[in-house]
């Protein structure tokens, strides 16, 4: 199509190194717009192009500058924009350190076999994608459509997805859900009829009350979430932190909990009981809104503040003076429903806890509390139907997780491994974006299921670890190089935003877009692809919304206006919840009717054994998932992760600041790598507590190989939920070992 | 005018994001910075209180660094912000040693390098990039002089301290406690 070939026509003189001032590269696309109005889609304005950031999952809008020689010099944030106001994140603002990152991807990469050693050599792309979609076609002839499966994160996967749906298989995973905010959407729908999605609908802005359960707000930079915390602590909100650690919002708390870990549900249980029996619940709501209170009432009569104090380790007059705090500010009262909540596994179970005290003080729907979000709806092109799958990961899992609402990447990754309870055997994965190695719990078995597949092919921008065990690499350019799908959020107020290319794609890299329709292209199932080119496809949508990829090329981002005024309940409405029975369920007639426990129930989980720590670990706020290790912006700002040790536990151990350790858990499983100790009061001497997303194994990755210990590399013990199949993963215990050689 | 900066200690959450914004703004050398994080810890667990701080070059007005540059690099610019003039300096390094803060740096191509308050963007109308970046907001900048500046009213209604007051030298960046 002519567009597409302008563009590149153009950003292809900046990549050649031809430099042109500022004034002469304006001209010159002044000079094409005159020429080819209606098709000219490429960068109006050579200085600022809109995006929307990929480094974690809020997707803010902002915009990509360039310096006089073409170059991206910096990215800002949208101030239209509802997710971000304008402003960034560390891991945004450093997104630029993806794109100059020289250990890139750069060309694609097929295995083959020398003399015995496994090496991969590089590739063009049409030899790449014969060799996917011969083997996708041999796989699902010898094992039906129903055995290729997707695992996916960030904009690339949805284009793979339409390819292996045209193929007959929804095997499609993301590790988000097991292994991050599943139990909460299972909780809350079994509530309220309604999960919480993302951005979360929490009304931190307006609050009175923040109650965090290990939820590390402000080291999780959920940037739209964070900046409404800080609004709210300018207005005096009273925040309550409940973790083992004195987190950054720890310290910015009125009071801090300093629970022992794994108790958390004793404490909401506690929490409830003295709500309901100091009757400081809204009476109004939950005769209105709830069922089941005479049941909860009941049932929350064996946990009193007394009891909670020998399970939790916090004092009954906390416990006591936190829940008054929290009916003091009620209905703006949020009890957070968190983020990577999967913990134990019994972590629905746990958020069921936190929904039913958010309804017990009436904050669901009410200002301050939990608003209710709209999603802008843009129409999609019509494309035919799918073929229906005969068969999907459900039923590899023989009736287990019926009430998990998306796929279990672990699942998927199961039911790889043949077995005889699994009645679907996977055969074939394509991996978008996702570093399966450290991103999935339980290496070894993941590492299990990679050695019976057919098939692997890889997309990325960087040589992560799972890349290494892939039959093709196929290396995707930066979001800073690309089109992607509109980004459509939910929120106060519904907003879409327009990602575009800001330069050409560096190296041999293309759009995964592209790729999958390339591949689409080769299996006849161009039906599903339309469109040549995404802006193409971007183009028709925005059209359908009354606006076009020209105007948004200028603005990034659209507010679009409520259709109803239903932000909160009205004084008294009627509200029909999507519940069996209309209201919410503080008893779960949906878990009863699986056989699960209505009401949550607390259950003590194992306590590690002398010498061994329990293993927490978080976020930074420069670092996201595994991914940004390699970032030269971010790795400035931290270029390992610490171990977090108690002064008590060091002085044992004859610990000492900055000295190297190894660490071996409860399985025997010994870090690859080293990590530096750092002494400190902010953590208790029951645990130790590490930042998720170091000790890269693949030295490709020259920044951050070795750099740090591999949290998940230490996560054996994996306590799946029996309701959704959550990966639980703080039941692991490690201790200290001054070498990683096993012992004889 | 008087150019200074205030810094909401209650509200930093020690992401960075002033330091990465900075780099990028000012085309910091990566492993170098004008700007950086400090964290102050008390008491014992579970008795305990952190501080976190986003500190830079405090603009001092009466400042060591400038008296001692003997080529008259180091300067006061407009509204009383201390520059140095690259190609003035001879890298000697006596500022370095001056500055009680530790805020300046030699820039890889020689001469010495911190924080400009961003003059750049401050004559354009915008803020310094890492007050416009911040995600908590908890920079504020302007002009003392004028006392309906972002500055002087949060001076005015909020509790504040200095670093190092007792070396004299009237530093320009506050601390909100
Ligand atoms: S929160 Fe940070 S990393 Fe996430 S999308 Fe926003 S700017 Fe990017
Ligand atoms: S902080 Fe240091 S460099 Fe900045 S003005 Fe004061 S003495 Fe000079
Ligand atoms: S004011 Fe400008 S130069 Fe100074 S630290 Fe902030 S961003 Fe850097």
């Amino acid at each position: 199509m002519n567009s597409r070939r302008q563009f590149l026509k153009i950003s292809s003189l900046s990549a050649a190194g031809l430099i042109f001032g500022g004034g002469l590269l304006d001209a010159f696309a002044e000079n094409l717009v005159k020429k080819n109005p209606s098709h000219f889609k490429g960068p109006f304005d050579f200085v600022r192009t809109p995006t929307y950031c990929e480094v974690c999952f809020w997707k803010c809008a902002g915009w990509v500058y360039k310096d006089e020689n073409g170059r991206i010099k910096k990215i800002i944030g949208n101030n239209d924009d509802p997710n971000c106001n304008g402003r960034f994140c560390p891991r945004g603002t450093g997104g630029v350190g993806m794109y100059n990152d020289e250990d890139r991807l750069k060309t694609p990469l097929i295995r083959t076999e020398e003399r015995g050693e496994q090496t991969f050599r590089e590739a063009s792309w049409d030899e790449a994608f014969d060799y996917i979609a011969a083997k996708l076609q041999k796989v699902k002839k010898e094992h039906g459509p129903e055995s290729l499966a997707l695992f996916s994160h960030g904009s690339g996967g949805k284009y793979f997805g339409k390819v292996l749906k045209g193929l007959g298989s929804n095997n499609i995973a993301a590790p988000s859900y097991a292994q991050c905010r599943g139990p909460r959407e299972v909780a809350f729908l079994a509530t309220y009829g309604q999960g919480i999605n993302s951005p979360e609908n929490t009304d931190i802005r307006d609050t009175k009350c923040l109650v965090l359960i290990g939820s590390h707000l402000g080291e999780n930079m959920h940037n739209g979430q964070v900046q409404e915390m800080s609004d709210a602590i300018d207005k005096g909100a009273t925040i309550i932190t409940v973790d083992p650690r004195f987190s950054t919002v720890a310290s910015k708390s009125k009071f801090w909990l300093p629970i022992k870990p794994s108790t958390d549900m004793a404490l909401l249980l506690t929490w409830m009981n003295v709500i309901i029996n100091e009757e400081l619940y809204d009476k109004k709501y939950v005769e209105k809104y709830c069922y089941g209170f005479d049941q909860l009432k009941e049932h929350v009569q064996q946990y009193t503040p007394e009891w909670a104090y020998g399970v939790t380790t916090l004092k009954p007059q906390q416990i006591r003076e936190t829940a008054r705090a929290m009916a003091d500010a009620a209905p703006a009262v949020i009890v957070h429903p968190g983020r990577h909540v999967t913990w134990y596994g019994d972590d629905t179970q746990r958020l069921r806890a936190v929904a039913i005290l958010n309804a017990l003080l009436g904050s669901w729907g009410r200002r301050g509390g939990y608003y209710n979000p709209e999603k802008a709806s843009v129409p999609h092109f019509k494309l035919p139907d799918f073929p229906k799958p005969s068969k999907n990961w459900r039923d590899a899992m023989g009736g287990k997780y019926e009430l998990a609402d998306l796929a279990l990447a672990s699942g998927v990754c199961d039911a790889s491994i043949p077995s005889p309870e699994m009645s679907c055997a996977i055969k074939a994965w394509i991996v978008n974006g996702t570093n399966l190695i450290n991103t999935l719990p339980n290496q070894a078995n993941t590492l299990k299921a990679i050695q019976e597949l057919d098939l692997i092919a890889v997309v990325d921008t960087m040589p992560m670890e799972i890349t290494g065990y892939a039959d093709v690499v196929l290396p995707e350019c930066t979001y800073l190089e690309r089109y992607d799908s509109l980004r459509v959020s939910q929120g106060r107020e519904p907003s879409i935003a327009l990602r575009m290319p800001a330069v050409d794609p560096k190296y041999n890299t293309k759009p995964a877009y592209w790729m999958a329709r390339e591949i689409a292209k080769r299996l006849d199932l161009l039906d599903y692809f339309p469109f040549e080119n995404l802006e193409d496809e971007i183009d028709w949508e925005l059209q359908q919304v009354g606006t076009s990829l020209e105007e948004m090329q200028r603005i990034g981002v659209k507010r679009i206006k409520r259709e109803y005024d239903d932000l909160y309940f009205e004084k008294n409405e009627d509200i029909e919840f999507d519940t069996n029975t209309g209201k919410i369920e503080l008893y779960s007639t949906a878990l009863a009717e699986e056989g699960f426990e209505p009401i949550p129930v607390f259950v003590q989980h194992p306590e590690p054994q002398e010498g061994f720590y329990r293993l927490i670990y978080g976020r930074a706020p420069m670092h996201t998932f595994s991914r940004t290790a390699n970032n030269p912006n971010l790795t400035d700002l931290m270029d390992e992760n610490t171990l977090w040790v108690n002064p008590k536990v060091a002085k044992e151990w004859d610990l000492k600041n900055d000295q190297y350790v190894y660490l071996e858990n409860q399985d025997g499983i010994i870090s690859d790598f080293s990590i530096k100790v750092r002494v400190t009061e902010r953590i208790r001497f029951d645990s130790v507590y590490m930042v998720h997303g170091f000790g890269h194994a693949d030295k490709r990755m020259k920044r951050c190989f070795g750099k740090g210990i591999s949290d998940t590399q230490l996560i054996s013990n994996v306590m799946i939920d029996p309701i959704m199949g959550g990966t639980g993963m703080r039941g692991n215990f490690v201790t200290f070992r001054f070498d990683n050689k096993k012992e004889a | 005018m008087r150019y200074a900066m205030a810094i909401d200690t209650k509200k930093c959450v020690g992401c960075s994001d002033c330091v990465v914004a900075c780099q990028t703004e000012n085309d910091v050398p990566i492993g170098y910075c004008r700007d950086w994080v400090v964290e102050v810890m008390d008491g014992t667990y579970p008795q305990l209180e952190m501080e976190i701080r986003s500190e830079r070059c405090n603009h001092c007005e009466n400042s060591p660094c400038v008296r001692c540059c003997p080529t008259g690099a180091s300067h006061y610019g407009e509204g009383g912000i201390v520059l140095v003039t690259e190609n003035k300096c001879i890298g000697c390094s006596a500022c370095i040693t001056s500055c009680p803060y530790d805020a300046r740096f030699v820039h890889p191509k020689g001469y010495v390098d911190k924080c400009t308050f961003c003059l750049h963007r401050v004559k354009k109308g915008l803020q310094p990039a890492c007050v416009a970046v911040c995600p908590t907001k908890c920079m504020y900048f302007g002009d003392l002089d004028d006392p309906r500046s972002e500055v002087s009213e949060i001076l005015k209604k909020r509790k504040h301290k200095t670093l190092i007051p007792e070396a004299g030298t009237k530093p320009q960046l506050y601390f909100l406690i």
